[in-house]
């Protein structure tokens, strides 16, 4: 046991750390959901791209540096104790290359890959729909068979980045009368300019555009953009809902950098008498240490070839509710200028309070582990 | 960089929670608790002999130490099987006793276990003097043999037996590094809340899965489901918070993990109780002996505040922060 990183790591780490002082934009950018900030985050994408560090665990092939899951580890503390922006492109990253790299073709791996990598193409998700959320297998949207594709029509919602993105992913329903409903459905990848689909974008909490409603009318899509087996949707799209991703999907090094800026906030504006605000803000030092010592336990029982399911349940219940905490404290320690809404600690804290419900809302999350981690029977939900 | 327990260390606590089990610890807790610590010194034998307290003293002086992952490992094992005795402060007195004159004298038969040693920091209470054979009083600045101990006060946990040291006694050291047997102390309470809190919960889990009420087990009731799912989720974040602390043994690093440990253990203490229902709530049922452990050990040590005050004055390890 222990937690030195090898030498060629601390190199990694020492690249990253060079390169990111110089090219970290020295003002933040505008919020990504926001149209001029959108396009702001894209072109950052790019700059990173550039010199090979938006998707370093890529193979090179595809715009990475084949990196394994410590160096993505310290890339990502670096990343964020640099103050570098939010990625716009996470949800493709994240969830749809992983995904690709299981179930694509090489085909679609080349072709859809490097513009992911470089964000000249950015990915939204369509997986909820208005009868379906946490149960998601009820979902309705269909997709018809026809000549050299499919036929895409019903409405998905909540699609995250989806008002200023150019594709999205997500499950239609391919064979109407199955016996469960988690069958017959085919993962999908579609342009959200195409004929037939209108975007309508919703407003989140503070009203900026964060994402979308889809409605979807006959919407052509080739067989080219079907990933797996059509009918084996729920089956790809969920072989990858465990494992790495769930370490992956928010990395430690976010929050060992938002809670260094809290301690430096605290230490500013702080009331030393105040040992209840002392005791969040240690909290907050506290659980980002946790999760990412919980972290790289999990990723010593992944390298070491174990199969990690369910355990991402812990991680993700974990990070969403630590992220509100975080910036509940960070509010609370700004005083009256915590309720300006144009600070970056009200932007983060507004993006934090949807981190419970997406992603597999903390009830599901709570169900799963008590389920699968605790052998607890099945029940009512 | 791996996080994880290796081998040898798994097999270490496999044959302790074995020896452990065997070994009925409800009922040795309850005669201690009554009084009668004879059969809870022939357990502190066995532990002694399967090498625990070795681990804290040096080789020097006839230990294996200091080892402070596997010390870790040991006191999860003690904490799950909820063994009585000055076993931390055990721990933390081999860290005093410096001095190679004292060290000497008392280090070999603390390892052993022919010792039981118990300590009780400035104005507080000394853990089970009535059983201990050495009580190491702070004074100032000064480390003292004391010469004897006051009644017995009880705890809200029977098994810990409270005593006032007599003031006086043979000189040991000036200046002993209290510090450094404070961070031990630590670590060891941590590791032994968060075997407090795996076996409660472990006891939970296996009781709603048999208790039936409306025709189904409870444990397929979301609510209760998600009290468990509570708890798993806070001792597997406090479990990574130990194995750092004793990797680094930082101070901070180790008051983060006692605060974590102990709040993750209560909290399971608390949904234990009311999962059981009304038998949680009585003494004759086991679960009690868990249950009041998880109270004391939040403030064994170190107070939550006193905790959290620490981990801001020394800040945490960890990379890629700005340094």
């Amino acid at each position: 046991m222990d937690l030195e990183h090898s030498p060629t790591d601390e190199a990694f780490r020492a690249e990253a750390r060079a390169w990111l002082a110089a090219h970290v934009p020295p003002t933040p950018l505008p919020s990504l959901e926001t149209e001029e900030g959108f396009a702001a985050h894209r072109a950052w994408e790019a700059e990173l791209a550039a010199d090979r560090w938006s998707v370093v665990s890529w193979p090179a092939e595809y715009g990475g540096r084949g990196v394994g899951l410590l160096k993505w580890l310290i890339f990502e503390e670096e990343y964020y104790a640099a103050g570098a922006p939010g990625r716009v492109s996470q949800n493709g990253i994240s969830l749809l290359a992983p995904t690709l790299f299981d179930h694509g073709t090489e085909e679609q791996r080349a072709r859809i890959l490097p513009p992911m990598a470089s964000g000249e193409v950015i990915w939204a998700q369509a997986w909820s729909e208005p009868e379906a959320g946490s149960d998601l297998a009820s979902l309705r949207s269909r997709a018809v068979r026809t000549d050299g594709g499919w036929r895409l029509s019903g409405q998905k919602a909540w699609s995250s980045r989806a008002a200023f993105a150019d594709r999205a992913f997500g499950l239609f329903r391919s064979e109407p009368d199955t016996p469960k409903p988690h069958q017959g459905l085919t993962y999908v990848m579609f342009d959200l300019r195409a004929p037939g689909v209108t975007v309508r974008p919703i407003g989140r909490l503070d009203g900026k555009p964060a994402f979308a409603e889809l409605f979807l009318d006959e919407v052509f899509v080739p067989d080219e953009d079907v990933i797996g087996e059509p009918g084996q949707g729920w089956r790809v799209a969920m072989s990858t809902a465990g494992n790495e991703r769930g370490l992956t999907l928010r990395s430690p090094g976010r929050f060992l950098a938002a809670a260094d800026r809290l301690v430096d906030l605290w230490r500013a504006h702080g009331d030393p008498a105040d040992t209840a605000l002392r005791d969040r803000v240690a909290d907050a030092v506290i659980g980002a240490r946790a999760y990412q010592l919980f972290t790289y336990a999990h990723a010593s029982r992944f390298l070491q070839g174990e199969a990690l399911g369910p355990e991402s349940s812990l991680n993700k219940v974990f990070w969403s509710e630590y992220d509100i905490a975080l910036h509940e404290t960070a509010l609370d320690l700004l005083g009256p200028e915590g309720e300006l809404a144009d600070t970056g600690w009200s932007e983060g804290y507004v993006f934090s309070l949807a981190g419970p419900v997406y992603a597999g809302t903390n009830e599901i999350q709570r169900d799963i582990i008590a389920e699968r981690l605790l052998g607890l029977p099945k029940g009512r939900r | 960089m791996r996080l994880l327990l290796d081998d040898e260390q798994q097999a270490f606590a496999r044959s302790l929670d074995a020896m452990l089990t065997a070994a009925d610890t409800p009922s040795v807790i309850r005669s201690w608790s009554a009084g009668d610590p004879t059969a809870g010194r022939a357990l502190w034998s066995r532990i002694a002999d399967a090498g625990v307290f070795a681990l804290a003293v040096p080789e020097a002086y006839e230990g294996v130490g200091p080892l402070p992952v596997e010390l870790a490992v040991a006191f999860v094992e003690l904490g799950r099987h909820a063994v009585p005795g000055p076993l931390v402060e055990t721990v933390a007195a081999a860290m005093l006793l410096t001095e190679p004159e004292t060290a000497k004298r008392l280090l070999p038969a603390l390892a052993s276990g022919e010792v039981i040693a118990t300590l009780a920091p400035e104005g507080s209470y000394a853990l089970d003097g009535d059983v201990a054979t050495v009580l190491l009083a702070v004074d100032g600045d000064d480390l003292r043999l004391a010469p004897g101990h006051g009644p017995v006060r009880t705890s809200l946990d029977p098994a810990r037996r409270l005593t006032r040291l007599d003031p006086g006694g043979e000189l040991l050291a000036r200046n002993p590094p209290l510090p450094r047997a404070l961070t031990w102390a630590r670590l060891a309470t941590a590791a032994q809340a968060l075997g407090v809190g795996l076996a409660l919960l472990d006891t939970t889990v296996a009781y709603v899965k048999q208790r039936h009420q409306f025709g189904v087990p409870i444990g397929s009731f979301q609510a209760v489901k998600h009290q468990l799912a509570d708890a798993k989720l806070a001792l597997e974040f406090a479990r990574p918070l130990i194995f750092g602390a004793a990797l680094s043994m930082d101070p901070a690093d180790v008051a983060a993990a006692k605060v974590t440990a102990c709040e993750a253990a209560y909290a399971t203490a608390r949904t234990a109780l009311q999962l059981h229902g009304a038998i949680g709530y009585t003494a004759e049922y086991d679960l009690s002996l868990w249950l009041t452990k998880a109270r004391a050990l939040r403030t064994a040590w170190g107070s939550p505040g006193e905790c959290r005050a620490m981990v801001l004055s020394g800040g945490l390890s960890g990379g890629g922060r700005r340094s």
